[in-house]
């Protein structure tokens, strides 16, 4: 029998039905992975298990009872749990404090400290985790925050675990200690319902795999039964011609140079060329450096020691400002904390980074900066009704794109890219890579920090590996391989492990 | 937004909702001139009207100022007492005895003004000095500077071009108050809508990290922010100080509240990177009608001020009915 069964539920939200009639059922013990592109209604089907929006018909059944969950807290009680793909941690706290967060163990009406430690060191231990419940929460990196908040559902004796993009921000080592987890779980009879965009995982670990395109389910296949193709097919509703549309360029002159660039605890000894034409992709795993790098080329921190060489010119940039002069744009890791103004519209977002340009006696020409903002919306192909759109109601993919128009606007010469397609949708992936093609043919040059391997051995010209801050290697495009990359990832990994 | 069900459709009823959020403080001002109309004709008159608008640009270019800081995220409670520090020293200098001609006086106010304002920028914006208390302390140094001035006495017989200031018409009729209300308020829609200074204040109020990552200079923005949260409030304790015709060192004593109180009521959030220009005037313009009606109405002082509270956290819990 199955644990979870939806029959024809059906969503409407303002009048426009976002789910037409879809089922959806979940064996115990399994991983169910649900796919589609953004805006195919995966999300509001998980909201409606997890009790955040109600269905306008339809049933859900539990063991084969019906039941109405109407709150995210009876879900709880019907034993569901939602792992959402923006994690909220209370920061301040430690490990221990989040987990059992509204439900401490209590003695004469005062927090049990010593339970309350020993249970979440009980729950993690019982789970292979091994992070002190003592820990800050800020302390953690996502990976691991993402692991108390499986180990917190747990823990409330959830059956049903829904994972949002679970692996998103995190590398592929942790992604490796997630899955084995998700393994443990299946053992004990938890049913999981696995949402992702990244196919090869899913084939991987899911049991059967759904896929939902524009509020229809297309199907379900059991995963040994269908390939990626067929995924993207149904996903898209079209033939997707490559997934990775890279275009070989010819590799120009140096046009950027770092030499012995180091700020301590960060990165040491860093040194690379960038050529024109070129995309050199920076992998590592996540606290190898990569970021702190790129953030220190656009200025954002000063290195102890090296230089950095543009054109064949020393420069020294004091912030972001004197870097944007000199023809450097920086797409940033994590686009709602640092790359977009979220109450901000889609038309002020794009300018902000050259406004200067609109400026006419110290008054903004608005008529020449909206026409300059429409441009880039047609040429990137960013979906929204107007320009005047605030940035929360685009979608991952489009937002991800205004990032893109606000420093195309400001006609870069290099582009650096960190984590380029984080959590978005197929579809638009591919447009970014193609974005990234044309760009890069008009003679303009890419580094591109990326912890999806795919990603990184299908766009990049050269690859740069970091190890524990220090740089660990190079390979080029012939000679990548997944076994390779990951070689050179933990090069310096093991020394720092003894000490 | 579960429970969209009933005869209305949901898009009506969204859009409803959206309405009374975004203009029901507009709303409650044009039921409140009406109602006061038919309980006293004469609120309409000309003379009534012209004593609310120059009381209420008083109160009006703190809110303004108040509106530049709320919306980079930052508060600032010293305002009114930046308003005391600016009319004390500015009276000083105004003194028929002293024989400064009245733009002496005018300059050393706003120079206090703009001073404490920098003060508090620099604390705030390089120091890291959170807003609450930097500009708490700014308000207890202002306060300071004030009583030392005349050992808290206060400073009588100004010259008669710096009480033109407070209590002067233009043509006999237009109150020089309102007069320098307007041309402050469409400098600050310049700046606010016209210029990038406006567009980076709205930027770093949002999200602080994209605008310095986006090449905004967010630490002189901050700092921007409350110096002209200063010189506005300084502005407001030298038209004050004229329009009564004394130095008095209580001048401006919990002006803050108020003026933080109008921010909001037009739909300003504290959180930062929202709000709107209009919205603030029309929250001075509630709050200003309202005291004016109540007085009117012979309503007791104390009842008044209940009447103001709920008001205020009305016309915020209106607003927040749209992010639900």
């Amino acid at each position: 029998m199955n644990l979870l069964n939806l029959a024809n539920i059906k969503k409407s939200f303002y009048g426009v039905e976002v789910l037409h009639s879809v089922d959806f059922s979940l064996k115990a013990g399994t991983v169910h992975a649900l796919m589609g592109e953004n805006g195919a209604g995966k999300s509001t089907l998980m909201k409606i298990i997890a009790g955040v929006h109600k269905p306008d018909s339809g049933t859900i059944s539990i063991d084969g009872k019906s039941v109405e969950i109407s709150n995210p807290l009876e879900a709880r009680h019907l034993g569901i749990a939602m792992i959402h793909q923006e994690l909220t941690p209370v920061n301040e706290m430690t490990v221990a404090e989040n987990v059992f967060l509204g439900r401490e163990p209590v003695r004469m009406g005062l927090i049990d400290h010593k339970k309350l430690y020993s249970q979440t060191k009980e729950l993690l231990d019982k789970l292979n985790i091994s992070i002190d419940p003592r820990e800050k929460m800020k302390n953690l990196r996502v990976a691991d925050q993402q692991m108390i908040e499986i180990a917190k559902a747990i823990s409330q004796n959830a059956r049903i675990v829904i994972m949002d993009e679970p692996t998103s921000s995190i590398t592929d080592r942790e992604v490796e200690i997630l899955f084995k987890l998700i393994d443990d779980l299946k053992s004990k009879g938890t049913a999981i319902i696995y949402i992702s965009h990244k196919i090869d995982e899913i084939l991987r670990i899911s049991d059967e795999i759904s896929i939902l395109r524009d509020g229809f389910n297309v199907g379900t296949w059991k995963a040994g039964e269908i390939d990626v193709d067929t995924i993207i097919r149904n996903m898209v509703g079209r033939e997707l011609t490559a997934q990775f549309p890279k275009v070989n360029v010819p590799i120009g002159e140096k046009i950027l140079e770092v030499k012995n660039l180091t700020l301590k605890g960060q990165y040491e000894d860093i040194s690379f060329d960038l050529h024109k034409g070129e995309i050199l992709g920076f992998v590592g795993l996540v606290g190898s450096g990569r970021t702190e790098l790129m953030d220190s080329i656009f200025g954002l921190t000063q290195p102890d020691s090296g230089r950095i060489l543009l054109n064949g010119k020393e420069v020294r940039f004091k912030g972001p400002k004197d870097a944007i002069r000199s023809g450097l744009a920086y797409v940033t890791e994590d686009r709602k904390q640092e790359g977009l103004v979220l109450p901000m519209s889609v038309h002020h977002n794009v300018t902000l980074t050259f406004l200067r340009n609109f400026v006419r006696h110290g008054i903004i020409q608005s008529r020449k900066e909206v026409s300059v903002v429409r441009d880039q919306v047609r040429a990137l192909n960013i979906k929204t009704a107007s320009v005047s759109q605030t940035i929360n109601s685009l979608s991952g993919g489009n937002q991800q794109k205004v990032v893109l128009a606000k420093w195309m606007i400001t006609a870069p010469g290099i582009i650096i890219f960190d984590e380029p397609t984080r959590g978005i949708d197929v579809g638009a992936k591919v447009e970014i890579y193609k974005i990234m093609c044309e760009y890069v043919a008009q003679g303009n040059a890419i580094i591109m920090v990326s912890s999806e391997m795919p990603e990184a051995m299908g766009m990049s010209d050269r690859i740069i590996v970091l190890s524990n801050h220090k740089y660990s290697g190079e390979l080029k495009r012939g000679e990548f391989s997944e076994e390779a990359i990951a070689q050179l990832q933990f090069k310096h990994m093991v020394k720092s492990l003894i000490n | 937004m579960n429970n969209l069900s009933s005869g209305i459709s949901a898009r009506n009823k969204l859009s409803a909702r959206q309405f009374v959020s975004t203009f029901g403080s507009l709303i409650g001002l044009i039921v409140l001139v009406i109602l006061m109309t038919i309980l006293k004709p004469t609120f309409i008159g000309g003379a009534n009207i012209r004593n609310i608008l120059r009381i209420a640009s008083i109160n009006g270019l703190l809110a303004i100022g108040m509106s530049f800081v709320i919306i980079t995220g930052g508060i600032d409670l010293s305002v009114g007492a930046i308003m005391g520090c600016a009319g004390m020293y500015s009276a000083y200098f105004a003194q028929t005895k002293m024989g400064y001609p009245w733009w002496v006086a005018v300059a050393v106010g706003l120079g206090m003004g703009l001073l404490i304002g920098l003060f508090n920028g620099i604390c705030i914006a390089y120091l890291k000095v959170p807003a609450f208390v930097g500009t708490l302390g700014a308000m207890s140094i202002a306060k300071g500077f004030t009583f030392l001035l005349t050992d808290a006495k206060p400073i009588p017989s100004l010259n008669n071009e710096f009480k033109f200031i407070g209590g002067g018409n233009i043509g006999g009729w237009l109150p020089v108050p309102i007069v320098i209300m307007l041309v402050v308020l469409v400098i600050c829609f310049t700046l606010f809508y016209k210029t990038r200074y406006g567009r980076y204040v709205f930027a770093v109020g949002g999200n602080h990290n994209a605008a310095h990552i986006s090449g905004i200079n967010t630490k002189a923005i901050i700092c921007s922010v409350y110096a002209i949260s200063g010189l506005l409030a300084a502005l407001a304790g030298v038209i004050t100080t004229a329009r009564v015709t004394s130095g008095v060192t209580s001048t401006g004593d919990g002006y803050e509240t108020n003026a933080i109180a109008m921010v909001v009521i037009g739909g300003t959030s504290l959180a930062g990177g929202r709000g709107r220009l209009w919205g603030t005037i029309v929250g001075i313009l509630l709050l200003q009608c309202l005291t004016n009606g109540l007085d009117m109405l012979g309503v007791n002082a104390y009842y008044q001020l209940i009447i103001k509270g709920f008001v205020v956290i009305g016309a915020v819990m209106l607003d927040g009915l749209r992010n639900d």
